[in-house]
This record gives C-alpha cells, sequence and structure tokens, in this order.
C-alpha cells in the first residue's frame, strides 16, 4: 500500500512516499526549483517519489495533505471578527487568495495532481487532510525509536494550534492539550527574529546562532510584560505588542518602545544591542520550552519525549530540554520545520486512520534521513564533461584518503555522494567539508565559501565513538539537532576569556577552533559506521592521518540558495565559490587545476 | 461551488454560526471578483457598482 503525503502553499513544499509503512521517498520542492523554502505545489518532489518507487500516481492507494485549509480559513475570519475593524489590512491581502485560490483548494489540488498524472481520478476517501499539528505529532513519533513517548509539537501556527501535546503509545497518538493562536512560542521568537531585521519563517536560526554573542538583558522584559507564563507549561502572550493579527508586521511601535530600540534594518550593523536581544529570546525560549517539558513530565511520567515543529530546530532548547526537564530520552524529528508535515501526514494515513500496526519500535526509521534523490555515474559523467573540467576518478578508499589529506593540508571540499537530506540540515551527503582545528577556517567559510554573516558558527561531524572524548553531550546526535559542550581539557587558556564579541569566535578557543562557538558550545552530528557507512569511512581516514575524529560540516549550498540537490548544482556552487576541490561519487575536481 | 457549500457545512459541523453571515458575504464578492476577472459577465458586473 503507498501513501503520499505533501505539504505546501504557505512554505517549504515537499513531498513523501511510503509503502507499507517504510518510508521510501521524500524531497522538498525547493531543492528542485532553486528556490529557497519554495512553497509552490510540490510537482518535482511528487515525480521524484513516484519515479523513485517506480509507479504512477494512479498507484497511489492515498495521498493526503498536511493541514486543513477549512479550519485555516475558520482561524482566518474569526481572528478578523475578534479585532475588527483593526486588522482589514492583512484580511484584504489575505481575502483575493482565500477567495480566488484557497477555498476552491481540494480542486485546485486535484487539478495539480492530474497534470502529474492525467489518468489519476481521486476516489471515495482517497485525497485526505491532515491537521497540521497532527502531521507533525506524526512525523516525530510514529519515525522515532520508541513505542510510547510524550509528543510535543511547537511551530508558528497551524490551523488553530501553535503549541500541542500528544500521548502517542503503539500506533496511536491520542491528543492531549494545545495552544492556540495567536499565543506562540514560535511567533513569539519570529518577533524578534523581525525585530532584529532577519527574515521571518527563514531566519530564525541566525537568532540563535547570534545569541551566544549576548547577554540576555531584556529576559525580565519579556516575562514581564510579553509572556504570561503559567505553572502547568501554558502561556499567553502580551498582543498590545505584535502586529501580527492586526497588521502586516510582526511586532507594534509598543514592542520597540519597551526594548527601547527601532527595528534593525536587514542592511544595518550588528550591534551588542542586537546581541542582547538575540540573546534574551534564545534564553527565554529556552525557559518556556523547560517549564513546558518539565510540566509535562510531571503530569505523564513517561521517560520519551519526541519533539517537531520549526521550534523543534532549535538545538540548544532541545539539548536544555535532555539535560533538565526529567526526560530520559529525547528523538527529534530531522525535518521538524513544514517538509516533515508530508512525511507526517502520510504516516498519520497509514498508522491511525487505515489502523496498521509500526513494524518496529525500536528503530528510528528515518534512515539518516538520506531519502532524497541521488544521481547515477552517468548523470555525473554527463555534467563533468558538459562542464569540461578536468576530473580524477578513484577508488572508494583511495578516494577518501585523498579527501582526507587535501582537508587537513586546509583545503575546502565540496562533498556530494549518495541521497540527499531530506530537511534542512546537511548530513555529509551534500557538504561543504574542512579542518575543525584551523583556526582560520570559521572566518574563511563564511566569507569566501558561503558568502554569509561573520558571526555564523559551523558544526563538527564527528565520529560517534569519540563524540565524548570532546563534547559534553553523552546521547547520539546522527541529525545535528542537539548542541554539546566542547570538554574544558580540549579546551585553550583564553586570556580573554568570557569575550564574546563578534572578533572574538575568530580566537582559537578550543583544539577545534574552527566548530567551537564563543560559548563553547558546538551543534555536533555524531556519525556511526551502521547508520552512514560512508561519511563514517571518510571522518575516520581522516582521524587515522591526523588524530582529529570530526570534520566541520555545512551545508552544500550558498547564502540564501537551498542545498544542491543535482551534479550541475554542484558544480555551479563550486565554480561560484572559493571551495578548492569538489568530490562528486567517486569523482574529484580541483579547482587548482581549472 | 462545491467547494464554498463545503465552506459553510464545514462552519455547521463546528457549530461556527456567527461566521456565517461573513462567509456568505466573502463567498458572494469572491464570485463577482472571479466572474469579473474571467467572463463576459464583466460588464455587466461593473455595472452593479
Amino acid at each position: 500500500m503507498y501513501v503520499l503525503g505533501l505539504s505546501g502553499y504557505y512554505h517549504d513544499s515537499a513531498a513523501c512516499l511510503i509503502k507499507d509503512g517504510a518510508i521510501l521517498a521524500a524531497a522538498q520542492e525547493e531543492r528542485f526549483t532553486r528556490i529557497k523554502n519554495d512553497a509552490a505545489f510540490p510537482q518535482k518532489s511528487i515525480e521524484y517519489c513516484l519515479a523513485y518507487a517506480g509507479i504512477r500516481l494512479s498507484d497511489v492507494d492515498h495521498i493526503v495533505f498536511y493541514e486543513k485549509p477549512f479550519l485555516k480559513f475558520e482561524r482566518l475570519l474569526e481572528t478578523f471578527l475578534s479585532s475588527a475593524p483593526y486588522g482589514i489590512r492583512p484580511f484584504l491581502k489575505a481575502m483575493p487568495i482565500w477567495l480566488k485560490e484557497k477555498l476552491y483548494f481540494k480542486k485546485m489540488l486535484v487539478n495539480a495532481l492530474r497534470r502529474i498524472d492525467q489518468e489519476w481520478r481521486p476516489g471515495e476517501g482517497q485525497l485526505l487532510f491532515c491537521k497540521h499539528h497532527q502531521s507533525h505529532a506524526a512525523s516525530a513519533f510514529y519515525a522515532s525509536p520508541f513505542s510510547s513517548a510524550v509528543i510535543l509539537t511547537v511551530d508558528g501556527v497551524g490551523e488553530w494550534e501553535t503549541t500541542s501535546v500528544s500521548i502517542g503509545a503503539g500506533h496511536h497518538i491520542q491528543p492531549d492539550c494545545y495552544i492556540a493562536f495567536p499565543h506562540s512560542l514560535g511567533l513569539l521568537y519570529s518577533a524578534f527574529t523581525y525585530h532584529l531585521g532577519f527574515k521571518v519563517n527563514c531566519d530564525e536560526y541566525k537568532v540563535m546562532g547570534l545569541a551566544p554573542y549576548g547577554k540576555p538583558v531584556y529576559l525580565d522584559i519579556i516575562f514581564d510584560e510579553l509572556v504570561d507564563m503559567k505553572s502547568d507549561g501554558s502561556f499567553q502572550l502580551n498582543m498590545k505588542y505584535f502586529n501580527y493579527t492586526t497588521g502586516l508586521t510582526m511586532t507594534s511601535k509598543h514592542f520597540d518602545v519597551l526594548i527601547n530600540a527601532a527595528r534593525r534594518h536587514p542592511d544595518e550593523p550588528i550591534s551588542q544591542k542586537h546581541m542582547d536581544i538575540a540573546a534574551s529570546i534564545q534564553t527565554a525560549a529556552e525557559q518556556i520550552m523547560l517549564k513546558i517539558t518539565t510540566a509535562l513530565y510531571a503530569k505523564h511520567r513517561i521517560e520519551n519525549l519526541c519533539l517537531a515543529g520549526g521550534v523543534a530546530l532549535n538545538c540548544v532548547v532541545n539539548s536544555k530540554i535532555l539535560k533538565l526537564s526529567g526526560f530520559k530520552n529525547i528523538w527529534v524529528q530531522p525535518a521538524a520545520g513544514d517538509a516533515g508535515g508530508a512525511l507526517g501526514a502520510a504516516l498519520a494515513v497509514y498508522h491511525q486512520y487505515l489502523d496498521n500496526k509500526r513494524l518496529n519500535t525500536s528503530q528510528d526509521r528515518m534512515q539518516n534521513s538520506l531519502l532524497g534523490p541521488e544521481c547515477t555515474t552517468n548523470q555525473v559523467l554527463q555534467a563533468l564533461n558538459a562542464s569540461g573540467l578536468a576530473y580524477e576518478k578513484y577508488e572508494k578508499r583511495q578516494l577518501y584518503s585523498t579527501i582526507a589529506s587535501e582537508i587537513a593540508g586546509g583545503k575546502v571540499v565540496g562533498y556530494f555522494n549518495g541521497r540527499m537530506e531530506f530537511g534542512p540540515r546537511a548530513l555529509g551527503a551534500r557538504s561543504i567539508l574542512a579542518d575543525a582545528r584551523n583556526p582560520e577556517m570559521q572566518s574563511l567559510l563564511n566569507q569566501k565559501i558561503k558568502f554569509r554573516e561573520s558571526f555564523r558558527p559551523f558544526a563538527p561531524a564527528v565520529l560517534e565513538e569519540f563524540a565524548d572524548d570532546y563534547f559534553d553531550l553523552g546521547v547520539k546526535s546522527p541529525y545535528m539537532l542537539m548542541v554539546g559542550d566542547v570538554r574544558s581539557d580540549k579546551r585553550i587558556a583564553d586570556q580573554q576569556q568570557g569575550e564574546t564579541n563578534v572578533p572574538s569566535i575568530k580566537r582559537a578557543r578550543s583544539v577545534i577552533p574552527a566548530v567551537t562557538h564563543v560559548d563553547y558550545s558546538a551543534r555536533l552530528q555524531t556519525v556511526n559506521a551502521t547508520d552512514h557507512p560512508d561519511f563514517y569511512q571518510l571522518i575516520r581516514t581522516f582521524f587515522e592521518l591526523t588524530g582529529c575524529p570530526m570534520l566541520i560540516n555545512t551545508s552544500f549550498n550558498r547564502m540564501d540558495e537551498p542545498i544542491v540537490c543535482t551534479p550541475q548544482d554542484a558544480l555551479d556552487c563550486f565554480l561560484g565559490t572559493g571551495i578548492d576541490i569538489l568530490v562528486i561519487s567517486e569523482f574529484l575536481v580541483r579547482k587548482s587545476a581549472i | 461551488m462545491g467547494d464554498l457549500l463545503d465552506f459553510l457545512k464545514f462552519l455547521k459541523y463546528r457549530k461556527r454560526y456567527w461566521l456565517w453571515p461573513l462567509a456568505l458575504l466573502l463567498i458572494i464578492f469572491g464570485t463577482l471578483l472571479v466572474a469579473a476577472q474571467s467572463s463576459a459577465l464583466a460588464p455587466f458586473i461593473y455595472s452593479l457598482f
């Protein structure tokens, strides 16, 4: 039985195909269209999923969309009525789209699907709609290695829910409680993202990266004025300070007065005040999530927690929950954002709607999140030959030792191998790799390769068996969704300890300076030989050569571009940046040979 | 039209009766808006306003 899950029309469209409960393929539309967070109908993703399984759309038993458009429209109308006559501007902006397109969503979806397969007709109960947070919850629980768990989903907003709690047991998910719009931790974080001059629904991770440079001096203001936190973990926002229900901005003028600063223009330099604001909202998010999860653990006394929703991509929050909430085990869906909704919706149909049991509840079903497209040797050769670049072909072991010695010699490698990642993180299939020991590498990668803000840190991919030697984490982190502090014996005594301004990130503060943030934290990926054999062997070869069991692993893309998908995308990125060496499957191209 | 009726049925199922007048109004204007942009009815609709 095939179930196809879809997400889209808001941001980050995606498709996922499952067969008899096993996840076959999943991909985000942005990777094919090259439009970051593409919200369009996920046609290319669907085509990829069908081609991977070798089936047509008419062979699919159920197609499910990851949210319920009517419920969303109901929220829109009720929000307008409750705030009228204020809010007329966003109402007038939203209505034409709804009246012309989204209200006829089912018809629109059917027409779009029929463009893929003209013979396909939706039969009774074949086209389904799953609630937004139900999709997130299913993506977190059914893909997890737990047979029972508390499931917490937190994002900006779905239909009504912004935070939801469910209890997963076997193949059942039972809703427990939720917090409704407009009270939203995701939107609170986005409001600060907006105030700091970053893009809402896109750049929240930059705020997280900026936070360690500041001090949470606005924390009291946040909890005194903006958020009314209750002891059971529920909260309300003071809507006087926010404008997203009644205007076209995230924050109101009262917010600027409260913070005593106008919104930062995107081109304006980042000041210490901006860093303090980032530190304040990050600390507030950590405290809110801790309060929620501590209350949940006390209430349910279940040892396992599953997380999904955009807020679950905040790895600093996840690590705090793991250390302090009481939950013994945490599993975070690697595609925790809306793209993962496609996967969750498909799993929800298979297990909840069709009442099918889970085959194995002790194993992570995400297959290291390597669910996306790969390319054949012929396709690689075609792209390489068309580029006119000289390339070398290697046998696997030889390839790894060549890459390892080049990285050890200070080179930056664009690495393209196997199926691409599903979700926002590059996990060793479409990655840029470099030497974590090199103190210059953080600046070099930010400025000459990624062309992004100089404050942004990089993450290490570390051999699982060595992770505890370098980081204080204690658990596996295969999806780069946890942070660990660099262990004290790996730190370098620092004359200016405690200084956390942007230039200070260039100062070596550990034996792995390129992946050590100013607060000594690192967002790490642990790699083992069973789950990710090729990538493991590559890092292992580097370890045997240098004694260092890790590499810098950052996504293979430039700033504001999706991660590369095809060999041609990889070649374009390689030629347009300062990457020294490109590896696609068993082929290697050197910039020096051009 | 089927989708619009579905939406009204949905509001009834959800017991959101207070949204019916607003929904009906929007649906009428929406239908006019779509018709005005895409059909020979346009001149007659314009004359209404």
